[in-house]
């Protein structure tokens, strides 16, 4: 190969290289002022990994604590499909969303800043269901067999004092001022059934002694520091037992507060949804003077159908509207048919909160319930810190390895430094080019791989000073320095490309990221010592009229 | 020109027997104490939660320790991170990690909330936090044994094809030795086992498998030549001509290492460690186990080739130093 295209080839591929990392515009979201815009930002395109830019990595898997899932393969893809739409509406950069393996999902998010909202979107299963409230008080009437129930497993539980007896009852005053205050609503609108029912509730065993009777048939009210005391007892399984069949018992997502004391809603419900959150085409988030923020949803027509149908059964009964076992706002009553729009009341949560949900609504449910098997949170300045150490790293290996090169071998130690120098270029190049993500271990294998990628250069060197020792002449021992060194190097470095493979292959994450660094770095240097740096001997050689001995 | 080790004839394989003798001795502290004290996985094998904490103000570890205690994470390992400021925390007690199976982000969620009560959320920022099941930590270990074996196999049979079956075996056996002198070294610095860690063992295998080929391709080389020498001598001219170029790129490498060691911060140090050391045992390895494996092999299998080539292979095993000053004789 003549010289001419040696220039042209290595000249072609600095360009190339140049024109890669070059700084560009591109369009990508990016928060401004806490919101997310979407705008032309200029920088490398170089990718960098969570760890390095902050960010959020979630691996989920199929939840099967609530029983096994009979189709895991196909159920994991719908759920991926489900994850994806709500992922890329949730307003994230450069989102991943994909599946690993045959039964996980894995969520990346670059720079999120608010782990929890992301955590909640991904997991949320987002199954609405609207289901009509216990108006046959049957929950009243199962009540000695709940009280009995909880007195057997009481019994066990207060072998461990104090864990199991009941959080402080709520101080007597509050209870009147709650019975006082609901008294009047229930008999109302439930006449005939409340006052009994209430001196049931009130003077019953260990269980009915937790619960007051709400205002509305099928409601009723814990104090909030008892709600975990009865969410343990309604846990048992002898005490599922004894819940009456054909109901469900719900929570309500807030909570009522009422002089001191705060109270949590529970709702007995007829466990056959009406109408389920399948039919529902559209979402969005409102807010309203009367009942504050709010979603408000669209049905398509054979679900307006349905709905219309079931609700026109049930004039003026209350209708809770369920999204995952929990009852959003209190249930409002039927007042006549409804068809294919509806609104879901958030309470006092925020706008943001209703976007969040009308998108998770939007996306569909989904199909399984999901868990995450690993989360890693890393936080933008850390990641900034590990570039920043990492640079100054690389800046002194750099400085090092130029100082033994040049101070060893000379003239031809400043040839192997342009050759570092490019070496350098073509490697990140190679990773911009490739769309490979540049991560911590991966930037500390860069640093590593100056280093190393003089050996090349370095076994060369010692043949042509062996040749030279030989007495050959100076091109004649260049020409046969760079062809015994030559299998050598091919041989070492193919094998630790075969390594830095199967490191990819079965790495995760940064690791993957250092694999991939690792195999830019070994082509690159190969290409800099055989072809690079003889190029620059071939020019040298040329130029070099007079003899002069090679400084190596 | 400036020069170093030049044309030097050091009999390096007469060694070999008090080579062997402290590699194995150290190989045999270390693994003992391994198998004593069990591996310090990192929290990505065992599962188990990390949450790294940044204070606005200077902290005491025993009052992280009491917060911890008191919130019931008994079993919580705090670690100061490079500066007063920084920590670790370390939650994989068999409580912790079994709450965990039924979300990975349980524990998290907890140990932040019980933080920002107890310091409050102007004093104390959770920097990083990785939490992972047990059931994703054991497939990860799997793997990572998975990766090493695998590259040993396609390394032995990539060196099979270009050299032969005997130095790819040789080179196998000494990058095996690499192996556990390496979980030695990390077992006695305690440094923990991360995946980071796994990827700077394969590194030092890449690194010292390297160093190997160098030799053994000098060995090639001169087997070509038809000298007529045993094998002892050509490894120990093998290893005598590349001793300047070990010595150089061992240099450039170790600069790179020591780099990151002192300056790469904190969480890059465990892996800076592990190359350091493996510049050290991949040296050693390829020429003490590697050079002396193969000679062994060489005797057992001696390969069929015309005796006048291969003078003297059959007494060419280590043991045979009848001409330990063979070496210069040659030259």
């Amino acid at each position: 190969m003549s010289l001419k295209y040696r220039i042209a080839i290595i000249l072609a591929l600095i360009g190339l290289s140049a024109w890669t990392l070059f700084p560009r515009t591109t369009t990508e979201r990016v928060k401004r002022n806490g919101v997310y815009v979407v705008d032309t930002v200029k920088r490398v395109p170089l990718k960098r990994g969570l760890d390095l830019q902050g960010g959020m990595h979630v691996a989920l898997e199929v939840d099967e604590s609530k029983g096994v899932i009979a189709n895991k393969g196909e159920a994991i893809d719908r759920a991926l499909k489900v994850v994806r739409t709500r992922i890329d509406q949730f307003g994230v950069s450069e989102p991943l969303v994909q599946k690993a393996g045959n039964d996980r999902i894995i969520v990346e998010l670059p720079g999120i800043d608010d782990p929890q909202r992301a955590m909640d979107v991904v997991q949320k299963s987002a199954f609405l269901q609207f289901q009509i409230t216990d108006k046959t008080g049957a929950l009243e009437k199962a009540l000695p067999r709940l009280d009995a129930a909880v007195k057997s497993i009481a019994s066990n539980v207060k072998a461990t004092p104090g864990a199991a007896a009941p959080a402080a009852a709520p101080t007597d005053s509050a209870k009147n001022a709650l019975q006082g205050l609901f008294s009047k609503d229930t008999t109302k609108k439930a006449p005939g059934d409340s006052t009994k029912n209430d001196t049931a509730v009130t003077t019953g065993g260990v269980f009915s002694k937790l619960i007051q009777q709400g205002q509305m048939p099928g409601e009723y009210y814990v104090a909030q520091n008892e709600v975990p005391t009865v969410q343990r007892y309604l846990a048992n399984p002898v005490v599922q037992g004894a819940i009456p069949p054909g109901k469900v018992i719900r929570w309500s997502s807030d909570t009522t507060s009422l002089g001191s004391q705060t109270y949590r809603a529970m709702y007995v419900l007829d466990a056959r949804p009406i109408i389920t959150g399948e039919y529902l085409t559209d979402a969005k988030p409102s807010q309203t003077p009367t009942e504050g923020t709010v979603v408000e949803f669209t049905l398509n027509n054979e679900g307006g159908r349905r709905f219309r149908n079931e609700t026109s059964k049930h004039i003026h009964d209350y209708m809770a509207i369920v999204l995952d076992s929990l009852v959003m706002g209190r249930p409002p009553v039927i007042q006549s048919a409804i068809g294919t729009q509806g609104q879901i009341t958030l309470g006092g949560r925020d706008l943001q909160a209703a976007q969040d949900l009308a998108l998770v609504l939007r996306a569909g449910a989904l199909p399984v319930p999901l868990k995450i098997s690993e989360v890693a949170n890393i936080g933008p300045s850390l990641g900034a810190d590990s570039i920043h150490h990492s640079i100054i790293a690389g800046e002194i290996a750099l400085a090092l390895v130029v100082i033994i090169m040049i101070g060893y071998y000379r003239f031809s130690g400043v040839l192997a430094v342009f050759g570092l120098a490019i070496y350098t270029l073509w490697t990140l190049a190679a990773l911009a080019g490739f769309d490979a993500t540049l991560t911590l271990p991966g930037l500390a294998g860069f640093v590593l791989s100056i280093g190393m990628a003089v050996d090349a250069n370095v076994l060369i060197f010692e043949r042509i000073r062996e040749e030279l020792d030989h007495g050959k002449s100076t091109r004649l021992a260049i020409d046969e320095g760079f062809r015994h060194a030559l299998p050598a190097i091919v041989d070492s470095n193919v094998s630790a490309a075969l390594t830095a493979a199967v490191l990819y292959q079965f790495g995760t994450g940064p690791v993957r990221g250092f694999a991939v660094t690792l195999l830019a770095g070994i082509a690159a240097s190969m290409v800099t010592a055989i072809f690079v740096v003889r190029t620059f001997y071939i020019i040298w050689l040329t130029r070099n009229t007079d003899q002069k001995a090679l400084s190596i | 020109m400036l020069r170093i080790f030049h044309n030097t004839s050091y009999d390096f394989i007469r060694w070999w027997r008090v080579a062997v003798g402290l590699t194995v001795a150290f190989i045999a502290i270390g693994i003992g104490s391994l198998a004593l004290k069990g591996v310090n996985y990192s929290i990505e094998f065992t599962g188990g939660t990390l949450k790294q904490l940044s204070f606005k103000t200077p902290m005491d570890a025993g009052k992280i320790r009491s917060t911890m205690d008191h919130a019931g994470f008994h079993d919580a390992e705090i670690q100061q991170f490079g500066s007063p400021r920084d920590f670790t925390l370390r939650f994989r007690g068999a409580e912790e990690v079994a709450a965990q199976s039924a979300g990975a982000e349980l524990v998290s969620k907890r140990v932040d909330s019980v933080l920002y009560t107890a310091f409050g959320r102007n004093n104390v920022t959770v920097v990083r936090t990785e939490a992972i099941s047990p059931t994703v930590g054991s497939e990860l270990r799997r793997n990572a044994i998975i990766a090493i074996l695998l590259s040993f196999a396609i390394t032995l049979v990539y060196l099979a094809i270009r050299f032969e079956w005997r130095f790819g075996l040789a080179a196998i056996i000494a990058t095996g030795h690499d192996v556990f002198t390496t979980l030695a070294f990390v077992k006695l610095l305690h440094l923990e086992v991360s995946l980071t860690v796994v990827a700077a063992l394969l590194t030092v295998l890449g690194y010292s498998l390297n160093d190997t080929i160098i030799i053994f391709d000098r060995v090639r080389e001169d087997l070509r030549k038809g000298r007529k020498e045993s094998l002892y001598d050509t490894l120990n001219r093998a290893i005598n001509e590349t001793l300047p170029r070990s010595i150089l790129t061992h240099a450039t490498t170790a600069a790179a290492t020591l780099a990151l060691l002192l300056f790469a911060g904190e969480v890059i140090r465990p892996f800076a460690w592990v190359m350091l050391f493996g510049i050290v045992t991949g040296t050693f390895s390829s020429i003490y186990i590697a050079g002396p494996v193969l000679i062994w092999i060489e005797h057992k299998y001696p390969r069929n080739v015309p005796a006048t080539a291969w003078k003297g292979s059959s007494t060419a095993t280590p043991t045979s130093r009848t001409k330990p000053s063979a070496a210069t004789a040659t030259r």
